[in-house]
């Protein structure tokens, strides 16, 4: 009977995870084949003879080659480093100092977020940053980036600081380290899967953003890929479906590669499986 | 437990949160605030309300609320029923049941297999909006699309996605898009249970249900109110369909970051824009609160 209901188990595990697999990848083999065909189609189709004839066309295109080689790697970076090192602070200062409301404040914050990224806010911050002479600069964008993923940061990284013990950091303290000390030196080392996981996901955020960039560039040499794409449409506004796969795939790459290398190096988890 | 003194001070915790601070103020306050007073008038990108926009009362509120017309198609509440099936269908049963059933599934297993399906779902979540939007375009296409080859394959015929099904096509698409963080959390959240627990049950002879009834559940709980709140929101307040439907065809899948974008700006209309952001934050806030009273409720019995 036992022996009966674990290959029933067995089974189940199979199928479910052939079913997943099947919802999950289907939609993306279009992506995946597409850039290897020659002839340009809305259907998976494997190439019978693979080109790459496509990729060298796109690296024709000046325009949207810089903005994957430049301007999203500027973005994606620069908001990266913000808002992990800023989340991380505030996280620690959040677990570690009584501040009066700390739990209420982390979840109004999460509110509030969700009112930046929304459509709504784009018209009051595209006035603050023209108010500080940043139209068309990357750093605006980066900034707008930073507050926009900084609640939700600081949310995951706090459960990561909840779950390291504070002993360590309480004998740097008697040792007479400086707070700032004790935070790099002994409390960032044991929390440094969080701040991967924080890192990736803000990356990925700045990566593939769109209205941001959108409204507060200008210069079409300074926007990214997600808005550079639709450099691959025609005049008549339909798109060269090779090249945009091919350009899609680049695209989507970096991303891909990042998250793996982190995946390998300190695992993509949450800890605690964020508890409040 | 016994009160030590905590490691960062008051002052010093503080200064650590400083920077936090100013970006939550410049970036989030000043916007919300901006939103709540426009809302109160008539501003617009152009003509003479733009410079000097009038103070208008509650009447942008009232045109949004104007029960004459507002379940008709491109309207606030005909949004609003959109949205609330968006957000049921995609968020709640979609990601949270998607997301649970992956972790359980995977739940104490190892190998390639494992790695492979997580890997995948991660994939699906952290590929650039635009990318997948051009690739569900394809995936759904009438004559082309993977999904109609196969469902004519097994005598399912070619249904028209996004025009007959529109809703129910980007409710398939953001549960595939927003699956994996529900994974994540789930899986770290069973990874907190003890073993010695599962397999008491096992000796016992519990089934697998009984188990997930009993055991995993009833643990499980905090963290699915946790999981709802945050992808409630996120759902909320996605505008990724956009790319994949731009809100039709006919309003049909208009949901309501879709249809503030259309107010504010293909009319320009800041004052109604602000006003629909603001019911929106009222929501989203009631949920928040349900949501912070439900734990405290739960912290109190356990």
């Amino acid at each position: 009977m036992k022996r009966y209901r674990k290959r029933i188990s067995s089974v189940l595990y199979y199928v479910f995870a052939v079913l997943a697999i099947a919802f999950f990848g289907l939609p993306l083999l279009w992506l995946i084949l597409t850039p290897f065909n020659s002839r340009a189609s809305l259907a998976v189709e494997i190439p019978t003879a693979p080109t790459l004839d496509n990729f060298r066309a796109v690296f024709q295109n000046k325009f949207a080659v810089q903005a994957l080689t430049q301007n999203n790697l500027i973005i994606a970076i620069g908001t990266m480093l913000g808002v992990t090192l800023i989340a991380s602070l505030a996280a620690y200062a959040l677990s570690r100092a009584r501040i009066p409301g700390r739990n209420a404040m982390a979840y109004t914050l999460m509110l509030f977020s969700s009112v930046v990224t929304g459509t709504a806010a784009m018209v009051p911050i595209f006035l603050i940053i023209m108010g500080m002479g940043l139209i068309d600069q990357h750093l605006g964008v980066i900034l707008v980036l930073i507050g926009g993923n900084l609640p939700t940061a600081i949310f995951m990284m706090r459960d990561f600081v909840d779950d390291i013990p504070a002993s360590y950091e309480e004998s740097a303290m008697i040792s007479g380290a400086s707070p700032f000390q004790i935070f790099k030196d002994v409390a960032l080392p044991q929390v440094r899967p969080g701040m991967m996981v924080v890192a990736v996901w803000s990356f990925v955020n700045a990566w593939g953003a769109f209205l941001i960039p959108f409204i507060l560039l200008r210069s079409s040499d300074k926007l990214p890929a997600s808005t550079a794409i639709y450099s691959f449409y025609t005049e008549a506004g339909t798109p060269n479906i090779l090249l945009v796969s091919a350009y899609a795939l680049l695209y989507t790459l970096p991303v891909v590669v990042f998250y793996l290398l982190v995946n390998w190096k300190y695992g993509f988890r949450f800890f605690g499986g964020i508890k409040r | 437990m016994e009160q030590r003194r905590p490691i960062l001070t008051l002052k010093t915790g503080t200064f650590f949160l400083s920077p936090a601070i100013f970006f939550v103020i410049l970036f989030l306050i000043v916007p919300f605030v901006w939103i709540i007073v426009v809302s109160f008038t008539n501003q617009s990108l152009t003509g003479a309300t733009a410079l000097n926009p009038e103070f208008v009362g509650l009447q942008n509120y009232l045109d949004l609320f104007n029960f004459d017309t507002w379940l008709t198609r491109g309207n606030f509440g005909s949004s609003m029923i959109i949205t609330l099936e968006f957000v049921i269908g995609s968020a709640w049963i979609g990601q949270v049941v998607l997301g649970m059933g992956l972790a359980i599934a995977f739940y104490r297993r190892k190998g390639a297999l494992r790695e492979f399906v997580n890997t995948l779902v991660i994939l699906c979540w952290i590929i650039p909006d635009v990318v997948v939007a051009f690739s569900w375009s394809a995936y759904l296409d009438r004559d082309y699309g993977t999904l109609n080859a196969i469902l004519n394959l097994i005598g399912l015929g070619r249904p028209d996605w996004q025009l007959a099904f529109p809703l129910f096509a980007i409710i398939l698409f953001n549960s595939w898009r927003g699956a994996a963080f529900s994974m994540l959390l789930f899986s770290s959240a069973l990874a907190t249970i003890p073993p010695s627990y599962l397999e008491t049950a096992e000796v016992a002879g519990a089934s697998f249900w009984q188990k997930q009834r009993d055991i995993i559940l009833p643990l499980l709980r905090g963290h699915i109110l946790t999981d709802m709140v945050l992808i409630t929101l996120w759902t909320f307040n996605t505008f990724s369909p956009f790319l994949l439907t731009g809100g039709g065809p006919a309003f049909k899948t208009e949901v309501i970051s879709i249809f503030t974008y259309r107010i504010a700006f293909k009319f320009f209309d800041f004052g109604m824009g602000g006003a629909i952001a603001v019911v929106a934050m009222v929501i989203n806030f009631a949920l928040a609160l349900v949501y912070l009273l439900m734990l405290r409720k739960q912290a109190v019995y356990s």
